[in-house]
């Protein structure tokens, strides 16, 4: 008994040094302004335009790499599922192949073939587009759905998969077809993997400022950005552990919203 | 009563991966039968009720339902039901909102679908468990909600696989009994596939015994019991002593050398001819008072009835159960009722006897 609570020890100080510790200091700096003395200004600093705004761009962005992600990768689930054990382990792992190489690497290679001069940019001039992409919103939730997106189709892939045949052909012998099969019985027992696979995507993507850095030309800012300067340039850890709460009681509320979902989903007819 | 055919299988093939699983096989199936496909694990009888079910298309062969021909119809359009080995609850779901899954795609009303949902948990014996959740059901319970689920469809046929394989003895039992009695009350045709013979005897109207492919015999439990047609049926279907033996003339069979008188005719002459003996048809007398003298080499007790290995001269184990107990190394004479003694025709060819006997 003893030793099974020395074992983990190691895992108490590592939570301890580098989640709670950093936690209570975020706390502590986001209430306090630089002489220390208690204040809400950073928080209610969220208020103002400049972050307003960012806080915005990148709660509409994340929401919509999460949804287009699950458009993607849910269809995909649903293939996979269907093929051969073999293939369907070859398909997931060209999928996560681009995980292997580093994430600034592929986000850089996706700048390579969108600004001036690359590939992508050359093609659509030449079909007539005019303009540019780096330095827009999409070009920000391209960077954002090519890198999270294994993160969905994963959770997805062994949710759906783990679903038994007997149950689903239980329900076609209760005279469901496929679409039914697909909407009344593998999206329900699927709600686990969506929740799993919406939060590491959403979260992610909302506090993302190295995709906006590299694929937003320094034109389009997230809260991530404006937190990310706070600390760095700016210096000032107050301010940037301010908005970071206000970022952390958004992501709650995503949280808690997800988990609302999945009760009802368990129990859903 | 005329027997009127709702099932006909006609010349089904299928094989998987090269492999043949069903040869040739024809099948008819009457109204308000309980029929039990019975045979080893690998010899086609779920592949049999998959195809009934509709899960799986056979290579050659047609299924005829009422005449129709329902071959390629997906299963979610036939009017059968089935009722899964290993219960496959909807575990999302509620036992009432298991239930109601067949009823709610048919768009019934909410009423109907309550007034089935009642009766469904009544005729299971599970009154009042509307909203408890499949997983903190009992396995026995699990099994008659997946009946119940399947029965308020009002199918003409219901299949069942293996339903009772993941339960224990006594409730195994018990289901027999409540699978009887349901059948009795639906008044529905029921197809049934077990390995288990016991199973098979006790609830059947029909047993169909299948071995590789090919089905050995057909026919009522006590028909399939007291004449085996082949060494497969027999061995697979109760214990029994198969031997070698010769059939001497109408009414008289020689078993190593003794002379045993039977009620069979018209098996030839000096033929050789297999015989099955049930172990509880032997009786055992004193020496020189049977047919064949031996001596008790192995005896167990079994609750009803010991068991006991006689070996007789030939080096043959005679498998014995008696109520009367001999222990090991008793002299004793082997005696046989002249309608206890089935006689068989040897498989011809060694093709019929792979075929028949699984080694």
């Amino acid at each position: 008994m003893k030793n099974k609570k020395l074992l983990s020890l190691p895992y108490l100080i590592w939570m301890i040094g580098f989640t709670v510790i950093p936690l209570i200091l975020i706390l502590w700096y986001g209430f306090v302004d630089s002489t220390g003395a208690f204040t809400w200004d950073n928080i209610l600093a969220i208020f103002r335009s400049e972050h307003l705004k960012p806080l915005g761009i990148s709660l509409a962005l994340s929401a919509a790499s999460t949804v287009l992600c699950l458009l993607i990768g849910y269809p995909l689930a649903l293939i996979l599922r269907k093929a051969h054990i073999k293939k369907s382990g070859l398909i997931i792992f060209v999928f996560i192949l681009p995980m292997w190489m580093n994430f600034l690497l592929r986000t850089y290679a996706w700048l390579n073939l969108l600004d001036d001069g690359g590939l992508i940019l050359n093609i659509a001039q030449a079909l007539g587009f005019r303009g540019n992409i780096v330095g827009t919103n999409g070009a920000i939730l391209l960077g954002m759905v090519y890198n999270y997106l294994p993160f969905m189709i994963l959770p997805l892939h062994n949710s759906i998969s783990a679903i038994d045949d007997n149950v689903l052909n239980a329900a076609r012998d209760l005279g469901a077809n496929e679409t039914q099969v697909n909407t009344r019985v593998i999206l329900p027992l699927s709600v686990p993997g969506i929740i799993s696979g919406v939060t590491m995507v959403f979260v992610p993507s909302l506090t993302t400022f190295v995709i906006s850095d590299i694929l937003g030309g320094r034109k389009v800012l997230l809260i991530g950005n404006i937190i990310e300067q706070e600390f760095s340039t700016a210096s000032n850890w107050n301010l940037g552990s301010g908005l970071s709460l206000i970022l952390m009681v958004f992501i709650l509320i995503s949280m808690a919203i997800l988990n609302r979902y999945d009760k009802e989903g368990s129990t859903l007819a | 009563m005329k027997e009127k055919t709702l099932i006909t299988l006609e010349h089904i093939s299928k094989s998987f991966d090269g492999e043949m699983v069903l040869d040739d096989l024809c099948l008819d199936i009457h109204e308000n039968e309980f029929v039990t496909l019975l045979g080893p694990s690998g010899c086609g009888k779920t592949t049999t009720l998959r195809i009934i079910g509709g899960f799986v298309t056979p290579d050659k062969g047609k299924v005829l339902f009422e005449g129709n021909d329902i071959t390629n119809l997906p299963p979610y359009q036939r009017e059968l039901n089935t009722v899964f080995q290993k219960y496959a609850l909807f575990p999302n779901m509620s036992i009432a909102e298991n239930i109601a899954f067949g009823l709610k795609i048919k768009k019934k009303s909410k009423e109907y679908i309550n007034d089935k949902i009642k009766y469904a948990l009544k005729l299971v014996n599970l009154e009042g468990y509307e909203n408890r959740r499949p997983e903190i059901l009992s396995g026995g319970q699990q099994q008659r909600i997946a009946i119940a689920r399947a029965i308020v469809n009002e199918p003409k046929v219901l299949l069942l696989d293996e339903p009772l394989g993941a339960l224990d003895l006594k409730l195994r039992q018990d289901m027999q009994y409540e699978l009887i009695r349901l059948k009795n009350e639906l008044g529905i045709t029921f197809i049934y596939v077990t390995h288990d013979q016991e199973e098979a005897l006790t609830m059947s109207d029909k047993i169909v015994v299948m071995n590789q492919g090919y089905i050995q015999q057909m026919g009522t439990p006590e028909k399939i019991y007291n004449e085996p047609e082949n060494a497969f049926v027999a061995d697979f279907v109760g214990d029994s002593n198969i031997v070698d033996a010769v059939f001497l003339r109408d009414e008289l069979v020689e078993i190593f050398g003794a002379k045993f008188p039977c009620v069979d005719k018209g098996f030839g002459k000096n033929k050789p001819v297999d015989v099955v003996i049930r172990p509880e048809d032997i009786d055992l007398l004193e020496p020189g008072k049977g047919s064949l003298d031996g001596v008790v080499t192995h005896i167990i007790f079994k609750g009803v009835h010991y068991e006991m290995e006689v070996r007789t001269p030939d080096g043959f184990e005679w498998l014995v159960h008696s109520t009367d107990m001999f222990p090991v190394g008793t002299p004793v004479s082997i005696h046989v009722d002249p309608f206890d003694i089935q006689i068989m025709n040897k498989p011809q060819s060694e093709d019929e006897e792979a075929i028949g006997v699984e080694e």
